[in-house]
């Protein structure tokens, strides 16, 4: 007896017991591409859990797992919209489910706009395997050649004599067939559901207060957490005196808690209460006295003056370096050397950080807004000394994450406090912890030197100098960061001979993390004015000049596309038009900004138009959704906010002062999206970077004036 | 500690509660309606908006004493089957990415409405600035209102 008998044997006595049901997933070897269609029993083969990604019952209906996190960019759409193609069912029948936190899933860190780019290809195969397996299944109900069924709608048709029969009463005998090795996809011209602008299934729980998220969970006997924490990284609690916080209506404990910052420790005392408000209160009432010994008490002025001086002295770790630029720079007649600020940033969440934990006998179980359940389950399972399946992490819906909620600090510290408490524990920051504790965007400094001969540039040499959110990481230090050419189109590379990109290393204690499109988010700006600097240099139309510098036929596509949306030749004297392109986790966007003088002083921006070549995607109107935020975020960026250090901490601490982009800032924004066979690329951050430069363009277009510091003001410029 | 009356979505509830308490935190932990939401804590969001006898107001920085014998509605409540103009012009256009403001930003946009069921541009900017979103759905939310507010014509010229 082989033990694919014994455990296909097993299955079916299991499936007898839960109810008869068709469940596929993914088998993913280290390193492989592609992945491996299994049933329970293939499962069991390989003596692993399925994932089951698709379960079909007896009753026909169908639950998709959706194993990343929802957190506005729509994969709450995407997984189950891919699915529902190949499996033919209609989208608005199936049921979604979150993953917990599991390595079955693989990866499920929400992060570099991968969830459709990072699994498509294997989404659709499993799907169109299912759907294979029920039309088999069929055939061999009615003894019929498979070739003349079909699949539609949650049934499968045989075509000559049009019987019909639902899913549901063919999953029992799906479900015993060995997944077929080859199935046939469909094309993309034949698709029913994909690339449609179908309506996500989120939308109506998020207009009538039922989308379930971090905050809004709660357990039987659940505490409430508020913990006031060093404004210092790296800074401890020397004592505290919590006699008016104990004294506060609903307060039950006073504790001290440390909490890893990445490996960093960052102490703090939390109130435990009945109820928020009284948590609040509480922490309001403490008297912390601080340690803040062996910290840099920086300032903003000071990160931007060290970033500034190593940029003059320092030629850094070279990630790129072709052709002679040395030389090319002493040989140019016309040469620019020029340096680019950007600032830090707080995400902002709309949700502040929350976790809910209960630590209870060696187990813990975490429900919170959380963009990486499985990084999550890593984290504390190594910290808290507990095996990998005791530690369970259930996403909520996310008032939005932007890489902050990829962390894991604040899962941790809720089941510290559990842990210690003895109860169930909503941990709730409040605006002021989440825009002051970090981590943070880095802010970065660029130099650039470049050089025109003939109308093309003949040398470029960027610098960067900001902080390496990878060493944080573990990442070793002698190597330059590996993003610092991330947002640069590589075929710019092919056409600027003499190109040199390196990375200066600078740091400071603060803590750093990804921030939506990361190193592209303040990379775009330098290596994207520069290019217009560059442009203007060698009195070329700007547009004309990338076109000239960026030797590849889809791109120029884009530009082409660009062009006549925006109406870039046929713009008038008096008003301003910048463009700027980039590159994000494998999509290009393209954007021009139109702006004018504002009656009122300063600069108004008129127009925005983005063309976003994404490759193979699944939603345009969530495309065009991700983009105008994307857009948002980043005119907030450029124009509105940033995080300043005085003494070592974060000055501004809530909405007052830390300003979003309101309703009254927003332009018409246009965005195209680029129809193309190419594979699948990022969404829902690629859109953010070519903004301010194409905005800062503009403004030299209008004025003659260079910005090469953000953020700016819109209205003193 | 007395007790607090308050009416919520057409149902009275007697809140033991801390008269200080903001508004927000009872309707959230006291009462368990969590689809209003605590963005700011003051009043510079308008995640936490809900109506005071009729008008949209800051939940985080109102006392629940303030609202003591007053009509509260929450986005729970504005209606029965999710399907107040606003609410269908929002799933229409699908307005919200994480969707975290949207509670409040409906009950906003159902006060603007109501006072002017004609809105421009500019007035539903004026009206709507007191409510931030992260993700950049503002423009989502003024074609939304507009299409909100020939819902609403709609419905009033077939009720004449
Ligand atoms: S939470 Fe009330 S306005 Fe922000
Ligand atoms: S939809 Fe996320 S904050 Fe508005």
């Amino acid at each position: 007896m082989d033990t694919q008998s014994v455990s296909r044997r097993n299955f079916l006595k299991v499936s007898g017991l839960t109810g008869v049901m068709l469940s596929l997933g993914l088998y993913l070897p280290t390193h492989a591409e592609e992945a491996e269609i299994i049933n329970t029993a293939g499962a069991a083969d390989l003596g692993t859990d399925l994932n089951a990604w698709i379960r079909i019952d007896a009753l026909g209906k169908v639950t998709i797992t959706d194993h990343r996190a929802e957190m506005g960019q729509g994969s709450y759409q995407a997984v189950p919209q891919i699915i529902a193609e190949e499996l033919e069912v209609p989208l608005n029948e199936v049921a979604i489910v979150f993953a917990q936190g599991n390595r079955k899933y693989g990866s499920q860190i929400t992060g570099g706009s991968s969830t459709v780019r990072g699994s498509y290809k294997n989404l659709l195969k499993l799907s169109a395997t299912a759907r294979q397996m029920l039309i088999q299944a069929a055939a061999n109900q009615w003894a019929v050649p498979v070739t003349d069924c079909y699949a539609e709608a949650g049934h499968v048709i045989h075509k000559p004599s049009g019987k019909k029969a639902n899913y549901g009463t063919l999953v029992a005998d799906a479900a015993k067939l060995e997944p077929p090795k080859d199935v046939v996809l469909k094309k993309r011209a034949d698709y029913t559901q994909i690339g449609k602008p179908l309506h996500r299934p989120d939308t109506p729980l998020k207009t009538n207060g039922t989308a379930g998220f971090g905050l809004d969970k709660t357990l039987p006997g659940m505490l409430y957490a508020a913990v006031e924490r060093n404004p210092r990284l790296r800074g401890k609690v020397k004592s505290f005196d919590d006699t008016a916080a104990r004294k506060v209506p609903g307060v039950k404990q006073i504790l001290k808690v440390k909490m890893l910052v990445h490996s960093t420790p960052r102490e703090g005392v939390a109130v435990i209460a009945e109820s928020t408000w009284a948590a609040l209160q509480g922490k309001k009432a403490l008297k912390v006295t601080w340690d803040d010994s062996g910290f840099e008490h920086l300032s903003s002025e000071e990160i931007y003056k060290r970033q500034h001086e190593a940029l003059q002295t320092n030629e850094g770790l070279s990630l790129k370096q072709q052709g002679d630029v040395a030389d090319a720079l002493a040989k140019g007649s016309k040469k620019l050397d020029v340096v680019y600020q950007t600032p830090y940033q707080s995400h902002s969440c709309m949700e502040p950080l929350n976790c809910t934990a209960y630590y209870q006998a060696s187990k813990v179980e975490i429900w919170g807004p959380i963009q990486a359940p499985d990084m999550v389950q890593d984290f504390i399972s190594k910290e808290m000394k507990l095996p990998r399946e005791k530690v369970i992490v259930n996403m909520t819906f996310l008032g939005g994450g932007f890489g902050r909620k990829a962390f894991t600090d604040y899962p941790y510290e809720a089941a510290v406090i559990s842990k210690a408490v003895g109860a169930p524990i909503q941990v709730v920051w409040t605006r002021e912890d989440d825009s002051t504790q970090g981590p943070f965007r880095p802010g970065i400094s660029y130099r650039c030197e470049g050089a025109v001969a003939d109308g093309k540039i003949s040398a470029f040499k960027l610098r960067m100098a900001g902080q390496n959110l990878g060493h944080w990481m573990g990442a070793p230090k002698d190597k330059p960061n590996n993003s610092t050419n991330e947002g640069f189109l590589k075929p710019y590379t092919e056409s600027i001979k003499n190109l040199s990109i390196a990375d200066v290393p600078f740091e400071t204690p603060i803590p750093v993390l990804w921030w939506r499109s990361v190193y592209a988010s303040t990379n775009g700006f330098a290596y994207e004015s520069f290019m217009d600097e560059l442009a203007h240099e060698a009195r070329k139309d700007p547009m004309t000049f990338r076109r000239e510098h960026l030797p590849d036929e889809r791109v120029q596509k884009q530009l082409d596309k660009l062009a006549e949306v925006s109406g870039w030749n046929s713009r008038k004297p008096g008003e301003g038009y910048g463009m700027a392109i980039t590159e994000c986790f494998s999509s290009t966007v393209g954007q021009v900004v139109k702006v004018s003088k504002n009656p009122n002083g300063g600069v108004k921006i008129d127009h925005v138009w983005a063309v976003m070549d994404c490759g193979w995607y699944v939603n345009p109107d969530t495309v065009k959704a991700q983009v105008e935020g994307s857009i948002v975020m980043a005119l907030g960026a450029a124009t509105q906010h940033e995080v300043t250090f005085k003494d070592g901490m974060a000055v501004d601490k809530n909405f007052y002062s830390y300003l979003m982009p309101r309703i009254t800032d927003i332009p018409p924004i246009d965005v195209f999206i680029m129809e193309n066979d190419a594979d699948a690329g990022g969404v829902g951050e690629p859109g953010l970077p070519a903004f301010s430069p194409a905005l800062t363009n503009a403004i030299f277009d209008l004025t003659g004036k260079r910005v090469r510091k953000l953020p700016f003001s819109l209205a003193t410029v | 500690m007395s007790s607090i009356i308050i009416t919520i979505n057409g149902k009275d509830h007697s809140l033991d509660v801390d008269p200080q308490m903001p508004l927000l935190w009872a309707i959230r932990d006291v009462v368990g309606l969590k689809g209003t939401k605590y963005g700011c804590g003051v009043a510079q969001c308008g995640a936490c908006t809900v109506h005071l006898n009729g008008e949209a107001v800051r939940s985080c920085v109102t006392k629940v004493s303030r609202a003591a014998g007053q009509k509260v509605v929450t986005i729970e409540g504005l209606s029965k089957n999710n399907d107040h103009p606003v609410q269908r012009a929002w799933q229409e256009i699908d307005v919200p990415q994480c969707g975290y403001c949207h509670s409040g930003q409906i009950m906003s946009a159902a006060v603007l409405l109501r006072d002017n069921p004609n809105p421009t541009d500019a007035d539903i900017d004026a009206g709507m600035a007191g409510n931030i979103c992260r993700c950049g759905s503002y423009l989502r939310v003024r074609k939304a209102i507009h299409l909100a507010a020939g819902m609403e014509r709609k419905v009033s010229s077939r009720n004449e």
